[in-house]
C-alpha cells in the first residue's frame, strides 16, 4: 500500500516523458508508453485492492503524507494522498477503465497525426483525475480539478486545424471555468471559516461548529455545488457535453466513463457532510437532477449523431447519480457512478469502433444494417446499450439503477421517482432507437478494414463487466447482495421499498424496448428524421435551448463589449487629443513658408487685432 | 503754430505709404527704405504729440527711434548684402531658404 503514491505519479511520469521526447520516439514506443504507465497504475491499484478486501487499515483508511506544501500562520497545506473505500472505488475506476481506453486508443489513433501528443495529454488527464480523487486537501483536489479541465480542453480540442473543434473545447473549458469560479470561493470561505482545508478535519470542524441549515454551511455546500454541476455538465451547465464531441472518441469515452463528470459527484461524495447540514442544497441537486435527466434524455431522442446521443445519456445518467445525493443516497450514487463508467466507456468504445469501419461517420441515418457486417462492434454495443437502459437481471445498469429509484423511492418525494421511472422509459426508448437504425434494417454504407486485439480485448473486457458487475449489489428479489455498499459505508442498511418499484423499474426499460422496436418497425423513427423537424423536435433536439439563451443573454453582449472595446474607447481620448495636436502641426506648419511679406502682412494683422482689442475690449 | 490734425494726419499718410511699401515691394532695399519711412512717420507723430501736450518726452523718442532706425539700417543693409553675395538677387521673394521644406 505504500506504492499509492505511484498510481498518480506513473500517468504524470509517461505524460512528461512524451510530452518532452514525444515526436522523437516514433509512434510504438509512445503508445508503449503510454499504455504501459496507465496500466502499472492500474495492477498497483488492483493490487492494493485486493489488499484491503484481504485486510482492511485499520480504522478503514490509508494515508500517505507525501510533502509539506504551503505553511502560514493558520493555514497549512500538505501535500498528502488519502485512500479509503470510496476514493480505492474512483482509483480503480480511472486506472482500470482508462487503462483499456489508452489500449483502444493505441490502434483507433493509428493514422492520425500528433499520435505522441494525444498520449501525453491523455496520461495527463488520468494522473490529473488520480490526483482529484486520491487528494486529502481541497486545494489538492482543485489542482486536480484544474488539471482535469486543462486536458479536457486540450483533448476536446484534438483536432485544432478544424474551426468549430476550437470553439468547442473554448465553450468545455470557459463553461467549467465559470463553474470554478464559485468554487474557488467556496474553498475561500471553507478556509477562512474553519481554518483548513485538509477535508476530513474541515468536515469534522464543519460538523461541530455549523449548525444544521445555518446559511454558512448552506452558502459553503451551494458554491461547492456550482463547481460540481459545472464539470458534471448538470443544469445549468451542461451546454459544453455535447459539443466536447468534437474530440476524438476515445477521449469522450475517457471524459464521460472515467474521468471529469463524475469528478462533480466524487466532490459531493466525498464532502457529503458539509451538505448534510445543508438539506436545502440537497432538495435542489434533487430538483436540478431531475430536471437534467429529462430534458437530456428528451434531447437524446432527437439527435442524429451517434456520439451525440450518447453525449445526451451521460447527462441522463450523471442525473440519476445526482438524483440519488439529493436524496442522500451516496452509495447508490457511487454504485450507479461504477456500473455506468463501465458501460458508458463500453458504448464510447464501440461507437468508436463502428465509425471507424465506416470512414469516420457519425451519423445514425447513414448507418444501418450493420449487425451482420460487424458484429463484434455490434455485440458490444448492445451490451452497453441494454445496461444503459437497465434491463432487468441480464445488464449492470439495472442493478445500479433499481437501487438508484429504490432509495430515491425511500428517501425523497414520489415525483422524484416517477421523474426517474419515465427517465429511465425514455432512455431504453432513445438508445434502442440508435441500436436498431445503426444494426438492423437494410445496409446503406458498406464497412471496410478489421478490428485488431487492441480494439476487441477492451471491448470484450468492458463487455463482460457491463453484464455482471451489478451483482455486486442486488435488489431484495434477487438475493439481497449489499457487498457494494457494505464496502462503500460499512453498517447501512437499505430501507425496505414496496415490491412495485423493483417490478417498475423492469417494466419501464423493457416498455422502452418495445416501443423503440415498434416505430423502427414502422419507419417512423426514419420517416421523422427525413421530414424538416417541427418547432417542437428542433426545441428538445438542441436540449431545450440552453445553448440559445445563452448565447443571447450571455455570449453575444459579451461579445459586442469586446467587439466594443477592439478599438478601445478610453484610450481614444488621449490618442485624440495627439490627433488635434498633430493636425494643428499639420495646418500650422504651412505659414511658415519663408516668404517675408507674408510674415509682415501677418505682422500687421496681428498688430491690427491687438488694436482692435485694446480698443473695442 | 500748426494745428494737430494736419501733422497727425501726415503721419499717417506715410506710415501706410511705408506699410504699402513694405508689403508691395520685392527689392529689399526699397523694403528697407519702407521702413525707414515708417519709423520716420512714428517719430513725426512723436514730437507732433509732444509739442501738442507740451511734454519733451516726444524728441526724447525721436531720438530714440533715430537711433533705432541707424542701428536697424546698419544690420539691414550688412544682412543684404550677405543676401547679395550669396543668392545674387535682391529679390525678397527669391530668399525663402527659411521655410517649413514640406
Amino acid at each position: 500500500m505504500n506504492l499509492l503514491w505511484l498510481i498518480p505519479a506513473l500517468p504524470l511520469l509517461g505524460a512528461t516523458l512524451l510530452g518532452m521526447f514525444g515526436p522523437a520516439l516514433g509512434n510504438r514506443i509512445s503508445a508503449i508508453i503510454g499504455t504501459a504507465s496507465v496500466g502499472l497504475a492500474a495492477a498497483i491499484a488492483l493490487t492494493i485492492g485486493a489488499a484491503w478486501l484481504h485486510q482492511p487499515p485499520p480504522g478503514n483508511v490509508f494515508v500517505q503524507p507525501l510533502w509539506s506544501w504551503i505553511t502560514l500562520p493558520g493555514l497549512s497545506i500538505n501535500f498528502t494522498l488519502y485512500l479509503d473505500p470510496l476514493s480505492l472505488l474512483m482509483t480503480l475506476v480511472i486506472t482500470v477503465v482508462g487503462c483499456l481506453i489508452h489500449l483502444f486508443s493505441t490502434e483507433y489513433m493509428e493514422s492520425e497525426d500528433g499520435y505522441s501528443r494525444y498520449f501525453a495529454y491523455l496520461n495527463l488527464f488520468v494522473a490529473a483525475m488520480l490526483l482529484l480523487v486520491l487528494a486529502d486537501d481541497l486545494l489538492i483536489l482543485f489542482i486536480g480539478w484544474e488539471g482535469v479541465g486543462v486536458c479536457s480542453y486540450l483533448l476536446v480540442g484534438f483536432w485544432f486545424s478544424k474551426l468549430e473543434n476550437g470553439v468547442a473545447a473554448q465553450k468545455s473549458f470557459i463553461v467549467t471555468r465559470i463553474a470554478d469560479i464559485p468554487m474557488l470561493l467556496g474553498l475561500l470561505l471553507l478556509s477562512t471559516q474553519l481554518g483548513t482545508l485538509n477535508i476530513q478535519n474541515m468536515l469534522n470542524a464543519a460538523a461541530t461548529q455549523f449548525p444544521p441549515g445555518s446559511a454558512l454551511p448552506t452558502l459553503a455546500a451551494t458554491l461547492l455545488l456550482i463547481g460540481g454541476l459545472g464539470k458534471s455538465a448538470q443544469m445549468p451547465l451542461q451546454t459544453w457535453l455535447p459539443d466536447a464531441m468534437a474530440g476524438p472518441t476515445p477521449v469522450s469515452a475517457l471524459i464521460h466513463a472515467a474521468t471529469m463528470v463524475t469528478a462533480g459527484v466524487y466532490l459531493v461524495v466525498r464532502t457529503h457532510v458539509l451538505f448534510l447540514l445543508a438539506p436545502e442544497v440537497l432538495h435542489a441537486i434533487a430538483i436540478g437532477a431531475t430536471a437534467t435527466l429529462l430534458i437530456a434524455a428528451f434531447a437524446g431522442l432527437f439527435q442524429s449523431d451517434i456520439k451525440r446521443v450518447l453525449a445526451y445519456s451521460t447527462m441522463s445518467q450523471i442525473g440519476y447519480m445526482f438524483l440519488a445525493l439529493g436524496v442522500g443516497a451516496w452509495s447508490a450514487a457511487m454504485f450507479h457512478f461504477l456500473t455506468h463508467a463501465v458501460f458508458k466507456a463500453l458504448l464510447f468504445l464501440s461507437a468508436g469502433a463502428i465509425s471507424m469501419r465506416l470512414h469516420h461517420e457519425q451519423n445514425i441515418f447513414a448507418m444501418g444494417g450493420l449487425r451482420r457486417k460487424i458484429p463484434h462492434a455490434f455485440w458490444a454495443f448492445l451490451m452497453g446499450s441494454a445496461s444503459l437502459a437497465a434491463l432487468p437481471i441480464i445488464s449492470a445498469g439495472f442493478f445500479s439503477k433499481e437501487m438508484v429509484l429504490g432509495s430515491v423511492w425511500a428517501g425523497g418525494p414520489p415525483a422524484l421517482w416517477v421523474a426517474g421511472i419515465t427517465g429511465a422509459f425514455l432512455t431504453s426508448l432513445y438508445i434502442f432507437r440508435a441500436v436498431f437504425i445503426v444494426f438492423f434494417g437494410p445496409v446503406t454504407t458498406e464497412p471496410s478494414g478489421t478490428y485488431g486485439i487492441r480494439i476487441l480485448l477492451p471491448l470484450g473486457v468492458l463487455s463482460l463487466g457491463a453484464l455482471t458487475i451489478g451483482w455486486l449489489e442486488t435488489p431484495d428479489f434477487l438475493g439481497h447482495r449489499q457487498t457494494f455498499a457494505h464496502f462503500i459505508t460499512p453498517g447501512l442498511t437499505r430501507s425496505p421499498i414496496p415490491f412495485f418499484i423493483p417490478l417498475a423499474g423492469c417494466l419501464a426499460p423493457l416498455a422502452g424496448l418495445v416501443l423503440a422496436w415498434v416505430l423502427f418497425r414502422r419507419g417512423t423513427f426514419h420517416a421523422l428524421a427525413a421530414r424538416p423537424p417541427s418547432r417542437l423536435a428542433r426545441f428538445l433536439k438542441s436540449g431545450c435551448g440552453f445553448d440559445a439563451v445563452y448565447n443571447a443573454t450571455l455570449v453575444r453582449p459579451y461579445l459586442a463589449l469586446v467587439r466594443a472595446l477592439r478599438q478601445d474607447p478610453v484610450d481614444g481620448l488621449f490618442t485624440g487629443i495627439e490627433h488635434l495636436a498633430v493636425t494643428a502641426h499639420r495646418a500650422l506648419r504651412k505659414i511658415q513658408n519663408g516668404r517675408l511679406r507674408r510674415y509682415a502682412g501677418w505682422l500687421m494683422a496681428g498688430s491690427l487685432a491687438t488694436i482692435a482689442m485694446l480698443c473695442f475690449a | 503754430m500748426i494745428p494737430f490734425p494736419y501733422p497727425a494726419a501726415l503721419a499717417v499718410a506715410l506710415f501706410l505709404l511705408g506699410l504699402l511699401g513694405l508689403l508691395a515691394r520685392k527689392n529689399l532695399v526699397f523694403v528697407l527704405m519702407s521702413i525707414e519711412i515708417m519709423l520716420n512717420a512714428a517719430g513725426l507723430l512723436f514730437i507732433t504729440a509732444g509739442m501738442r501736450w507740451g511734454n519733451p518726452d516726444g524728441q526724447i523718442m525721436l531720438i530714440f527711434v533715430f537711433n533705432l532706425a541707424g542701428a536697424e539700417l546698419a544690420l539691414g543693409l550688412a544682412i543684404l548684402l550677405r543676401l547679395r553675395g550669396r543668392l545674387t538677387t535682391l529679390d525678397g521673394d527669391g530668399a525663402t531658404l527659411l521655410q517649413d521644406s514640406p
